[in-house]
């Protein structure tokens, strides 16, 4: 099996995406207006900014869900401005989202081992009769996915029902299903929501740990501006559309135009 | 008398690999699939730790500090360590930094096995006041690719430079092996104390084996026992059971892939012998009451008629007395219906000897498991005793003693009430403090510091602390853990703590348990933010004081105790927790820190109003502090003369 970190065909500090003048509308609301930006590989990079701003848009041009009206996606360098979600998912992106979306009737570990769906390979036939060379496959994944659930630590939820989980553990579930793809890009939307202190507290060592021990380069929307700067290599600021400032968490948090977008300055 | 051939551990261990090649020694659940190791690959892992170990300047008579959850590496360790006539000090692996450091210091330990990465943070912060801790050696590298400390080495190195000292040093493992005996030391395990620091008690290799095969004989187990390693490994029990028993008498030892998965595991595994503190019985027990109480109304009605059943019958079986007939013929069904599908749920339905001991089990608790069909027993034992002193023979078992002596022990009852033993597993001292050992060891007759009485059969019964005993103001005897015991067979009711002695009735302050009451709360619709929160609604007042009520009840049938029955109690705003030193790691009332520290709450049980304003300092598991205010209520409970009406 191969191990989660490929070698980097990019050296690290080096743009893995890059979003180049990018606008989204949807008929007259203008959701992001010539947005550029980059993701280096390697980095934890986070997008801030207040409700409305286009964050999860800005996730989901970058995941496929929507294609940009204007302007280009490169991924490793080449351009994949127009590619279906699952194209995307195939080149190695990843993502969790706002509302945790999994299986709910499934168990934890199906629910990660769809994570594997696109690592698999073979036929219709000796996957149903899960013979030979079907069977050796599964084998592989699931010794892969047992790594993620003892990184995440969700050993007694192995097989509980993901729909009876508690919700920092379903967000924790949905992190897991992700890492299951073996993404070079990870982008979580909001994965703190809805958390209390200590799941937060947990879900941060959980996303710096990929970062480390993966070598996961990861894009994340969050509100709890501790949590941003904690974590953070880098971070963008979205407001209306735009992108209002791109630097490091100490340069963005004393950035006047930051601190006007949170604080409701007018914009008449 | 010890054949020198096999007076040891690491011989013991040697022969099994020759003699039982081919069986299972341990087995660990790791990443979701259970990993076997035969006795042979016991021995080659912990003869390649042992020479890596050889390979650092390991020296007879070092100490080994051992660390974490229950994993084949870290016994695999302290065979090692033994091996090489160095001494094993496992540590409990939630301790804080400040418990560890002192261990590491008292015991001078060089050398340090641990888990993973939490344990190696740990250790890497003792280090810094403990410069005789020259290596820490972990089993799991996660999270630990960027630490650079020259101190730190993954076992797998480890091992690998004991493959080269191989080379250099043919027959090394073997020669040092040999020069073992007896006499040496083969443990230290500190003890968890309830008052004091802790204190390193030194069990030597005959004490250990001695005990082992006293109780492997008596109890007939053998090579096929299948054993659950769950608890710590720095306490005596487990170290009796999952290495000493295990060496012994060959058996396989389980270790869970977590500690959240126990039950689970446990269910897998399907133990042949299995020890649990009465604590995790009652846990399994609230569990299981809390799916009941969440079936569809039939099945509830169902499983509730039949345990009651169940519990008619072991009670007449305790008592020698014949059941109703109707209660003869409906057992059967209710085997088919309930128990054999409850014991199968819980993984116990291949059990043959269940224990439990480290405090006195509940009544109700103990006739729950054993109406089952599980033959649960009493054993009686500490550090001091090499884990075992009295064990209730199969078919011979009462509610309220712990019975008789193993063979090879004596006990006997001081003019004071204190029980005194006697036994060859009665421990070498305590390491490096002699008037502590003066004062527990007498001409071979070890101070119990519990409080105890035979009864006509020969039966030792154990009743309290022998300190803790006291009386009421007007004389009656009041003996603490007994109503604690009681109180804490409620699954609503995690901990108790009575008081009493020299005042006029008895008081009580009790732990909600946030997982049994949290669900009734909410059946009930009654909405709660906190522990602190839910501790004080009204509702789950009066849904304890139905259970304090229904404790002084039962005191009615005992003579000497019905005088003590709890008059005022309270539910305390926090959880007794050891970080802040309030119950000992293995979950022991500490009375006189909890009574200083809770002056403020007692003097109020026994004052007039019906709330106090508390504060109190709470410890988090990263060592910081923090403040708790709220408002306590007090409440009321009825007590009970003896023609049953409220008094």
């Amino acid at each position: 099996m191969r191990e989660p970190t490929g070698p980097p065909a990019i050296p690290p500090g080096e743009p893995l995406l890059a979003v180049d003048e990018v606008s989204v509308r949807f008929g007259a609301i203008q959701a992001l207006d010539r947005v550029s930006l980059e993701i280096r590989r390697g980095e934890i990079a986070a997008i801030i900014g207040p409700n409305g701003a286009g964050k999860t848009t800005l996730l989901n041009v970058i995941s496929g869900f929507y294609h940009p009206s204007e302007g280009h996606i490169r991924f490793e360098g080449r351009d994949r401005t127009r590619l279906r979600p699952y194209d995307v998912a195939a080149l190695g992106v990843a993502r969790t989202f706002q509302n945790v979306a999994l299986f709910k009737g499934m168990s934890v570990l199906d629910n990660i081992m769809t994570g594997r769906l696109l690592k698999m390979r073979g036929s219709f036939l000796l996957e149903a009769l899960y013979w030979g060379p079907a069977m050796r496959q599964e084998l592989l994944h699931r010794a892969f996915v047992e790594r993620i659930i003892d990184f995440l630590e969700i050993e007694a939820i192995r097989k509980a029902g993901a729909g009876t989980l508690p919700y920092g553990l379903q967000k924790r579930v949905e992190l897991a299903r992700a890492l299951a793809a073996e993404p070079k890009l990870l982008l979580l939307d909001e994965p703190m929501a809805g958390m209390n202190v200590e799941e937060k507290e947990d879900m941060c060592r959980f996303i710096l740990g990929v970062n480390d021990e993966f070598g996961t380069t990861i894009a994340l929307i969050e509100h709890d501006m501790s949590v941003v700067m904690d974590i953070s290599d880098r971070v963008i600021a979205l407001d209306y559309g735009r992108k209002i400032a791109d630097g490091r968490p100490d340069e963005v948090r004393a950035d006047q135009g930051v601190i006007d977008a949170y604080l409701g300055v007018s914009h008449a | 008398m010890l054949d020198p051939s096999q007076d040891t551990f690491p011989k013991l261990a040697l022969q099994n690999a020759r003699r039982l090649s081919g069986r299972v020694a341990i087995r660990e659940k790791d990443l979701g699939i259970w990993q076997s190791y035969t006795w042979s690959q016991y021995v080659e892992q912990a003869r390649l730790i042992a020479l890596g170990l050889a390979s650092l300047g390991f020296t007879r008579g070092d100490k080994t500090a051992v660390v974490g959850d229950n994993r084949p590496a870290l016994y695999w360790a302290m065979l090692a360590t033994q091996a090489l006539g160095g001494i094993p000090v496992p540590l409990y692996q939630d301790s804080i930094e400040k418990e560890m450091e002192y261990i590491v210091d008292h015991a001078e330990a060089r050398f340090a096995v641990v888990e993973d990465q939490e344990q190696v943070d740990k250790l890497l912060h003792v280090r810094q006041q403990c410069p005789g801790l020259e290596y820490v050696i972990y089993d799991d590298a996660g999270g630990l690719r960027h630490y650079k400390e020259s101190c730190l080495l993954s076992l797998e190195d480890l091992q690998e430079r004991g493959r080269k000292f191989a080379q250099e040093h043919p027959g090394y493992f073997e020669q040092e092996v040999a020069k073992g005996t007896a006499e040496d030391t083969a443990v230290i395990a500190y003890t968890s104390g309830t008052t004091g620091q802790p204190k390193g008690a030194m069990l030597s290799h005959r004490n250990l084996i001695e005990t082992a095969r006293s109780a492997i004989e008596r109890e007939r187990l053998d090579a096929s026992e299948e054993v659950m390693a769950y608890l710590p490994m720095a306490w005596i029990g487990d170290h009796m059971f999952s290495f000493s028993q295990s060496m012994v008498a060959g058996f396989t030892t389980n270790c869970p892939e977590s500690a959240t998965t126990v039950l689970a595991d446990l269910k897998e595994i399907g133990p042949t012998y299995f020890f649990a503190p009465p604590r995790i019985w009652e846990n399994i027990l609230t569990s299981v009451m809390i799916r009941v109480d969440d079936t569809a109304w039939i099945k509830r009605r169902l499983v509730h008629f039949f345990l009651d059943l169940a519990r008619r019958v072991e009670r007449c079986r305790l008592a020698h007395r014949r059941p109703a007939l109707r209660d003869r013929l409906l057992y059967p069904l209710g085997r088919l219906l309930v128990y054999g599908p409850l014991r199968d749920n819980l993984g116990m339905s291949r059990i043959r000897i269940a224990y439990t001991a480290g405090e006195a089990i509940g009544p109700e608790l103990f006739e729950f498991y054993r109406s089952l069909g599980i033959n649960v027993k009493q054993l009686y034992g500490m550090t001091e005793s090499s884990a075992l002193i009295c064990i209730q023979q199969d078919g011979d078992v009462k509610l309220d003693t712990v019975g008789p002596p193993l063979p090879g022990v004596e006990v006997r009852v001081s003019p004071s009430g204190e029980v005194l033993y006697r036994s060859p597993g009665v421990f070498q001292g305590y390491y490096k403090n002699a008037e502590a050992t003066r004062e527990t060891l007498e001409e071979g007759w070890v101070h119990s510091g519990d409080a105890g009485l035979f009864d006509k059969d020969g039966h030792l019964k154990i009743i309290d602390r022998a300190r803790d005993v006291g009386r009421l103001a007007g004389g009656t005897i009041f003996a603490p853990k007994y109503l604690e015991n009681k109180l804490k067979f409620s699954p609503y009711i995690k901990e108790a703590v009575c008081v009493g002695d020299g005042r006029p009735f008895v008081a009580a302050m009790l732990n909600i348990d946030l997982a049994s009451v949290g669900n009734w709360a909410e059946r009930r619709g009654l909405a709660y933010t906190s522990y602190t929160d839910l501790a004080q609604k009204p509702e789950v007042y009066e849904l304890i004081r139905q259970e304090v009520v229904r404790v002084n009840r039962s005191l009615l049938e005992d003579e000497a105790l019905r005088g003590a029955q709890i008059r005022r109690f309270l539910l305390l705003h926090k959880e007794l927790d050891p970080d802040d030193q309030e119950i000992t790691r293995t979950r022991k009332v500490r009375r006189g820190f909890i009574g200083q520290k809770y002056a403020p709450l007692i003097e109020a049980l026994y004052g007039a109003g019906d709330s106090v304003q508390v504060e109190a300092q709470v410890t988090y598991e990263d060592g910081r502090t923090a403040t708790v205010r709220a408002a306590v209520r007090l409440s009321d409970a009825e007590t009970f003369a003896v023609a049953g009406a409220p008094a």
